[in-house]
């Protein structure tokens, strides 16, 4: 299968790469870029450990194909903190305990902040339904939906 | 300074909430998973597996494979040598079929190629020939004696003639006399049950990196709850020294209990070994349903006895697991956990583990217990039921205590089952009104916990900072407890502690991260480590000043004279003589080596409040509240946190969750679409609430806490469901359409 050329944007940074067009960007991102924070979980869009913004939607990087991304704006759980800076949503989820081994967090963090761009002010009902999408085994939710809502709080106040 | 004797229940750091050391890297992306580790010149090693339930491998054709043009290396079972140990053997022929393929997605050849592309396309080009063979997968068919059978001979000497030849072992546990019991009863209720295997489901796919050189050393990468435990299988199965294989511990992406054996890991040895090139493998989802271990399935028989004040007089049960293939020991563990929170004059379980066509199965989260309790919880909600009485009442009458001659045996020491039940029965969730339609469900449930082979160094830096090796891989918060723990016990800040987690060749042997043991054994060694840091701190001192080491006591984080001479010197503090460590005798190093008693059991108890919709058979799940014994919260978020998301995993075994298998024998749910694990939007919140009885086994107090919380969820969920419906369910999971089957029968 013949290579083909993709130039992108990813977190704020041009970037170009060669791919097989049956390359997901799940993999283009962590085996050709080296985002490794970008986590398969099934590989069939049910978990949402690898999410990622595209063109400013939220997506399952693993259902989207890297030759698609030509000339997008992709954005990764690599970009979201400001140089040594946390994002509210990071330092939250660290002081709320919200994580326990980590996988699915930098996929629920890119998902919490696609919301909180569009409504920062969600109730917890819409807030758990916006994160059906991302799958935790070991927390149950509680403390994640609490670390969002704080860093919410916290965000509208700045 | 008895330095051995102190029970601490005054805390200055133990039972603060400190922000855990590797947060920073989990919520960056910047943390190292299974998956996240490459090797120049590394090739990517896929796994061929079989399509049948059961068949015969006639003959397996790889010369096509091996021919393809970037195919480095093709292994079958034959690149594996024979074990003598039974227990390896199934290791071994569970990571790559010899002979027979058992289950439906069993290993039967792999190979290493330069990209996925072409491992995938070589796959294609490996040519078994099968002959199918009759399967089961449905335990109470293959206990039968007409059953197919999975493997010949592999019944241990105590399963009574007559039984089937896939019955691998028989337990029993009990004392007292369960005919008089019964015959004090004023009302007899008999059920049987049934649970659906379920998947741990770690959200991130086992994934390995090895490579190894051809003077037969090698390096593994691996994600895993016990680096130990993977070296001394590998090696066995490689034939390797111990010494050879590092094996380093990735971070690691949920386990479960289900990272706690190998799959790939072997495999990916061998093929480094045949290609000579660092060889990945990173599992499909698919391949973690059908190829990795889920829990036993289980069918279980419970028969108990109430007085009419609800005094139970005798408790009875029959447990079948099934764990797969291979023989597994979890059945002891159903049949010792089943009635273990009463105290009971006569009781008696049997249990027998049973051979189906299903992958092996790995721990989960008190293996073993959830199942057992479920039955038992849900006849003696029943009875509670029939005989108009409170349930929470009734299981403070017979609860286990402190003095109790425990169902499997062993007395209890101070337990903290009637302060978990007392905590429950006040708690305004217990008499918050209930709308028509809804029900409440509760269940208490219990774990053994336990100890183990630990080993820890602390070593005092210059600078008065200290670092902790352990050998446990963190996988809920381990490394701030322990870190937590060592400050506690030197009178230093947390900040000033790191812990970190060393690979095989770093450290002495750990036991697996199991059991609940982490917080307790490794947290158990650390204070021994800084007891043995501080009595060489204080004997340093006390040459200095030129008194009895005796003389020297340890208090804030100071060395301080005592005794006669109190006050003649100022105090030091730790990082004063670490400073000058280098002029009193060189590094200061505490260590720490063991094997770990004094575990001690963990009881929780559950309330929830449900919903059930008539009309598509879906349950919603109202309010939860979790009641448990930490013993000594370290950590409270992450004691929280295990038992939020224990209860959370219960809620969808009990309501979702399951392998649901074809006439074919074949997995037809192998993903997360059809296999459904709770979502946020299932979901409420889930309260808890943390007792605190001390184990008298550690010196603050700690008891695991990890698993207990997985125990109740299935009886209090069946129990709420049950009197929402007015229909008393007893097959997991409830879901959709079996509660609409129910409520159709009824009508």
């Amino acid at each position: 299968m013949k290579t083909i050329h993709v130039a992108t944007e990813v977190n704020g940074d041009n970037v170009e790469f060669v791919c097989a067009p049956d390359e997901s960007l799940l993999d283009v991102l962590r085996n050709r870029l080296g985002l490794t924070g970008v986590k398969e979980g099934c590989g069939t869009g049910d978990c949402g450990a690898c999410s990622v913004t595209l063109n400013g939607r939220l997506v399952c990087s693993c259902l989207v194909l890297g030759a698609e991304v030509e000339g997008a704006t992709i954005g990764t759980i690599e970009g979201m903190a400001r140089a040594d800076v946390l994002h509210p949503l990071q330092q939250s989820f660290i002081d709320h305990a919200a994580l326990q081994c980590g996988i699915c967090t930098p996929g629920i963090l890119v998902a919490a902040k696609a919301l909180l761009d569009k409504n920062p002010d969600p109730t917890d009902t819409e807030l758990r339904y916006w994160l059906a999408g991302n799958l935790c085994r070991c927390t149950g939710y509680d403390k994640i939906i609490h670390a969002v809502q704080d860093a919410a709080k916290k965000m509208r106040t700045v | 300074m008895a330095l051995d004797s102190n029970n601490k229940r005054v805390f200055k750091v133990v039972g603060t909430r400190p922000p855990r050391p590797d947060g920073i890297e989990k919520v960056t992306g910047r943390a190292l998973y299974g998956a996240d580790v490459s090797a120049p010149g590394m090739l990517v090693g896929r796994i061929l597996r079989s399509p049948h339930a059961h068949a015969a491998i006639l003959s397996i054709d790889t010369s096509a494979a091996e021919a393809l043009a970037g195919v480095k290396a093709v292994i079958t079972a034959q690149d594996f040598a024979v074990q003598d140990d039974s227990a390896l053997r199934d290791v071994q022929e569970n990571c790559m079929a010899r002979g027979k393929v058992l289950y439906d997605g069993h290993a039967v050849a792999a190979v290493a190629a330069l990209t996925p592309a072409i491992a995938k396309a070589a796959l294609k080009l490996i040519k078994v020939t099968y002959k199918a063979l009759p399967h089961v997968t449905d335990v109470d068919v293959a206990m039968r004696p007409d059953a197919p059978v999975v493997q010949a001979g592999r019944s241990f000497e105590n399963v009574p003639a007559g039984m089937a030849e896939n019955v691998t072992s028989q337990c029993e546990f009990g004392h007292g006399d369960l005919a008089a019991g019964f015959a004090a009863a004023a009302l007899i209720v008999e059920r049987s049950f049934t649970t659906a295997a379920v998947h741990q489901g770690y959200i991130e796919p086992q994934a390995c990196l090895a490579s190894m050189t051809a003077d037969g050393k090698a390096d593994l990468w691996c994600c895993t709850q016990g680096q130990y435990h993977v070296r001394a299988l590998c090696a066995a199965l490689l034939g390797m020294e111990a010494s050879q294989l590092r094996v380093t511990a990735s971070e690691i992406g949920g386990g479960f209990g289900g990272k706690t054996t190998v799959f790939i890991e072997p495999v990916a040895l061998a093929l480094s070994r045949k290609s000579g090139k660092p060889v990945k493998i990173v599992m499909t989802r698919d391949e973690v349903f059908k190829a990795t271990g889920p829990t036993v399935s289980s069918s279980i028989d419970v028969k108990i006895g109430m007085t009419k004040d609800g005094r139970i007089t005798a408790g009875e049960a029959h447990l079948r697991y099934s764990g797969g293939a291979f023989h597994c020991g979890t059945i002891d563990m159903g049949a010792q956990a089943a009635f273990a929170a009463y105290d009971l004059q006569a009781v008696r379980t049997l249990g027998w583990n049973v051979l189906t066509n299903r992958p092996k199965e790995v721990a989960y989260r008190a293996p073993g217990a959830p199942q057992a309790i479920y039955a038992v919880e849900s006849v003696v909600d029943e009875l509670c039921q029939k005989l108009g009485l409170d349930p929470l009442d009734v299981r403070l009458k017979n609860a286990a205590r402190k003095g109790t001659k425990s169902s499997y045996g062993p007395t209890f020491d101070d337990i903290g089952l009637m302060a978990t039940l007392e905590a429950a029965k006040a708690h305004p969730h217990y008499t918050a009104p209930l709308a028509p339609g809804q029900g409440r469900g509760l269940s208490a449930g219990f774990w053994f916990n336990f100890g183990g082979n630990t080993c820890v160094s602390l070593n005092i830096n210059t600078d008065g900072t200290v670092g902790i090796t352990e050998g446990n891989p963190d996988i809920g918060g381990s490394r701030a407890a322990i870190s937590q723990m060592a400050a506690e016990e030197l009178g230093i800040p947390y900040e000033k502690v790191r812990t970190i987690i060393a690979d095989t060749s770093s450290l002495g042997h750990n036991d697996i991260t199991d059991g609940s043991r982490v917080t307790f054994a490794v947290g158990l060694a650390t204070i021994k480590a800084a007891q043995d840091a501080i009595q060489k701190m204080c004997a340093r001192v006390a040459t200095l000043w030129e008194i009895d080491a005796e003389a020297v006591v340890w208090e804030d984080g100071c060395a301080k004279p005592s005794g006669p001479n109190a006050g003649q010197f100022p105090p030091m503090t730790l990082a004063e003589i670490a400073a000058i460590s280098f002029n009193t005798g060189g590094p200061i190093a505490g260590h720490h080596e063991f094997n770990a008693d004094g575990a001690g059991v963990s009881f929780g108890v559950h309330l929830v409040d449900v919903e059930v919709d008539r009309e598509t058979g879906a349950t919603k799940v109202l309010r939860y509240t979790v009641f448990q014994d930490a013993g000594k919260a370290v950590h409270p978020s992450y004691v929280e946190g295990q038992m939020q998301g224990g209860a959370v995993q219960g809620i969808g075994w009990a309501l979702n969750e399951e392998y649901i298998y074809g006439e074919d024998g074949r997995l037809q749910n192998a993903g997360f679409l059809d296999y459904r694990v709770p979502v946020a939007s299932d979901l409420p919140n889930i309260e808890t609430v943390i007792l605190e009885i001390p184990n008298p086994g550690h010196p603050y107090g700690v008891r695991g806490v990890g698993e207990t919380p997985i125990v109740p969820p299935l009886a209090a969920l069946s129990n709420a469901v049950s009197r929402a419906i007015g229909l008393r369910m007893n097959r997991l999971p409830m879901s959709p359409p079996r509660i609409l089957a129910a409520l159709s029968a009824k009508r």
